[in-house]
């Protein structure tokens, strides 16, 4: 509930610079009550961004905050983890800064199994410089630099991460706000790498170019288009083809990367006694 | 008297690394690279044992990012590269002068551009070390010149980014660094180490980039409760975005002048054979052995002339350089580059038709006997 | 009768949480934003204040 995370919330920087109808607001509410509810030490809470409309979460989140370079947030978040590892790491992201630009650390910080929780907003669009296609715009759907439509493909970027090796994934919508906060709580249980994907809006730089309507419609969209993924292995396929999954899609159990490092050290230690 | 390890024998890449584990570094990120892999190499094998944390990440703007991120939970941090590993990094080091995150990268130089020359010296990356990210700012680079001031320069270099919170650069190069010598290191007990000053306020009052007359901010560590905000982006004082223009002026021109403020305290320089000089070598790092070299050779054939070495490159020391240059007949300045140092004396010697490049950039180190021909040639026309 | 308490000055009239409200006790004055119509009608189901992107609206104090 709002009241209860008004703490965690830097209100002195409030209202945020998002436009209006902007998803970025639920989704960071979603990160904030996922962390409240798991009652995580907020003093040992680290949040890292890269750079993007998401990214400037970190800005209002009342956290040590790191708003790093585009694409990189990964790569500073996986120095401040291995360096500290009882700190508790999160990573906003967009979908342009974790898959395009910052792709590779992505990749590589789910291979390592290194306990980060990140959040990719992905609106589908690079948003802050106001319409580019970024990896995950569908194809064929209009950007600033696709005015024919898009020619690539997107991503299934939660299969990208699973691929890479990631240990939990989930998947919540701005409409799905309860599923979304429930991954949130989902990764940060997970000690290891996980990454949840929150499918957000964008009605200024990517609805209005596509005719999804205002914020309200985009959300009933949203509402229209997603399907838990527990009830979807139950429908016949062509009711799930081109649908939003949303729910945890996967979990596994691996060594953690940082836990890894530091038997290394107990056995020096060990070793010098 | 000075106190003294054992001599050892060691490579200006190994010496660089004891050097930074001696001086209290506890995290390394960085990405493989000929030559300064050795480095990495060292540190992966030797952190862990002191509790401290090596990472091969998956490119050189990983390495650096992790280094910033170790740097703001309160840990020495390095990186080494080269060339196009340096070209890489850029980003990310703007990103710490901007932030003051305390940082030091090594760069060991090699032939380029692009790929160029792997295993061949160069010294052409002074310009990148100053001027390449992107926005004015101020940066420290220092050079070596043997495998001791390899050690030595590497333990000033992380005292210097951690008292002034700047990245600082390690302008190895190629014949420094992959270079072995007999060296007697200086006694641990005798290192003078520094910490970058963390807060005296309580969370509450912290101002991350509120400075007294140090001009320096306090820095708190990651996970003290303190709950900063750093951003690359304008800050005020409280290390939020701002779009005053008169506090961004005053937060840049602060980092300009920090390290002005302390010009004296970081510029690091050699003489040798100056005091009756004529004239005058002015080089730096791999190049300063061969022009030793040749101080004595044109010393024996009656020429009077001394060296001038550079051990800190950035901020240039102009004074120091202008004062040596007066009352020289010619300055000399070999190095393993276009006149990329000859480019900074010219700004400030008094006559500039006195100044003489002796340069080479075709992967072999220059000789003395290269020097010693080209100073005559000049002289004897003179 | 449930509390529904607005933060009318961060509000940017985007439309969200009127449209959604299943129970009509959301509506927007004359600049969008929005206002209380019928709290009365008020089931407590915090739809609202979910997603409301900018932290508006509390429901139950
Ligand atoms: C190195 C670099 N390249 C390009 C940019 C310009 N840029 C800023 S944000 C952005 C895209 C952001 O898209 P996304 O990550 O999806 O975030 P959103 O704004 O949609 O939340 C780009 C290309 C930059 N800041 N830095
Ligand atoms: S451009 Fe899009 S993503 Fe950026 S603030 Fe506006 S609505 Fe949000
Ligand atoms: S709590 Fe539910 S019923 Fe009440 S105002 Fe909000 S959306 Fe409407
Ligand atoms: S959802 Fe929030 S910002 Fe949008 S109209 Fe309602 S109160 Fe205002
Ligand atoms: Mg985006």
């Amino acid at each position: 509930m709002l009241k209860d995370i008004e703490k965690l919330l830097r209100q002195d920087k409030m209202p945020h610079i998002w436009c209006p109808g902007c998803g970025n607001g639920i989704v960071m509410k979603a990160m904030l009550e996922a962390i409240n509810s798991t009652g995580i030490d907020t003093k040992k809470t680290v949040v890292v961004s890269g750079i993007g409309c998401s990214s400037r979460a970190t800005g209002y989140m009342n956290f040590d905050t790191l708003h790093t370079t585009h694409g990189r947030a990964l790569a500073f978040a996986t120095g401040v983890k291995l360096a500290k590892p009882e700190l508790n790491v999160f990573v906003v992201t967009g979908d342009g800064d974790g898959s395009a630009i910052g792709g590779n650390h992505l990749i590589h910080a789910a291979r390592r199994n290194i306990d980060i929780n990140v959040v990719m907003f992905n609106n589908n669009i690079y948003g802050m410089t106001g319409g580019q296609y970024s990896p995950l715009t569908p194809h064929g759907k209009f950007a600033t630099t696709a005015p024919y439509g898009n020619f690539d493909r997107a991503f299934n970027i939660c299969d990208l991460v699973k691929g890479a090796g990631a240990t939990f994934i989930g998947r919540g919508t701005v409409f799905h706000t309860k599923v979304l906060t429930e991954m949130i709580k989902g990764a940060i249980e997970n000690k290891g790498f996980s990454f949840v994907e929150a499918v957000s809006i964008c009605p200024i730089s990517y609805g209005r170019r596509n005719k999804m309507g205002t914020a309200p419609q985009m959300m009933e969209w949203l509402k229209e288009n997603s399907v838990p993924v527990k009830a979807a292995s139950k429908l016949p396929p062509e009711k799930v083809a081109g649908k939003i999954l949303v729910g945890e899609l996967y979990k596994e159990e691996a060594p953690e990367f940082t836990q890894k490092y530091d038997e290394l050290i107990a056995r020096f230690q060990k070793g010098a006694e | 008297m000075e106190k003294l390890r054992k001599a050892q024998l060691l490579q200006g890449n190994q010496a660089c690394a004891i050097a930074a584990l001696e001086a209290g570094v506890r995290f390394f990120g960085g990405y493989p690279i000929t030559p300064s892999t050795e480095i990495a190499e060292h540190m992966a094998a030797e952190l862990p044992k002191l509790g401290g944390k090596f990472i091969q990440m998956e490119d050189e703007i990983g390495g650096m990012g992790a280094v910033l991120g170790a740097a703001l939970t309160g840990t020495k941090a390095m990186t080494a590269t080269s060339g196009p590993g340096f070209s890489l990094k850029q980003e990310n080091i703007g990103f710490a002068a901007m932030t003051e995150i305390p940082c030091v990268i090594v760069n060991v130089q090699r032939m380029g551009p692009s790929t160029g020359g792997p295993t061949a010296p160069a010294q052409g990356d002074v310009m990148q070390a100053r001027w390449g990210t992107h926005g004015d700012h101020p940066i420290i680079a220092v050079s070596p010149a043997s495998v001791l001031e390899a050690y030595e320069l590497t333990v000033k270099a992380i005292n210097f980014s951690e008292k002034l919170r700047t990245p600082v650069i390690i302008l190895l190069d190629e014949t420094i660094g992959h270079m072995r010598e007999k060296v007697e290191l200086p006694a641990i007990e005798t290192l003078e180490l520094y910490e970058r000053k963390r807060p005296s306020t309580p969370a509450e009052k912290y101002l991350p980039y509120e400075t007294d007359e140090t001009g320096i901010p306090e820095m708190a560590d990651f996970g003290t409760g303190y709950r900063w905000h750093v951003t690359g982006l304008n800050h005020d004082e409280t290390g939020f975005p701002t779009g005053k223009t008169d506090v961004i002026e005053k937060q840049l021109m602060r980092l300009l002048t920090k390290v002005e403020k302390y010009q004296e305290e970081i510029t690091l320089y050699k003489t040798y054979k100056i005091e009756d000089a004529e004239y005058l070598f002015i080089t730096f790092g791999g190049t300063v052995r061969p022009a030793m070299e040749a101080v004595e050779i044109l010393r024996k054939e009656g020429m009077k002339i001394g060296l001038f070495q550079l051990q800190t490159i950035w901020p240039f020391p102009e004074e120091i350089v202008q004062e040596y240059c007066k009352d020289k007949k010619t300055i000399f300045v070999p190095e393993m580059n276009m006149g990329q140092i000859r480019g900074e004396i010219k700004k400030v010697v008094d006559n500039k038709e006195k100044l003489v490049g002796i340069n080479k950039i075709n992967g072999e180190i220059i000789t003395p006997q290269e020097i010693v021909s080209k100073v005559k040639e000049v002289a004897n026309k003179c | 009768m449930a509390k529904i308490v607005i933060n009318q000055k961060w509000c940017k009239a985007c439309g969200i949480c009127y449209g959604l409200c299943p129970k009509g006790v959301l509506d927007k004055d004359d600049t969008g934003k929005v206002v209380v119509k019928n709290p009365d009608a008020c089931i407590m189901c915090r739809i609202c204040e979910e997603h409301c992107p900018d932290y508006c609206i509390k429901i139950g104090g």
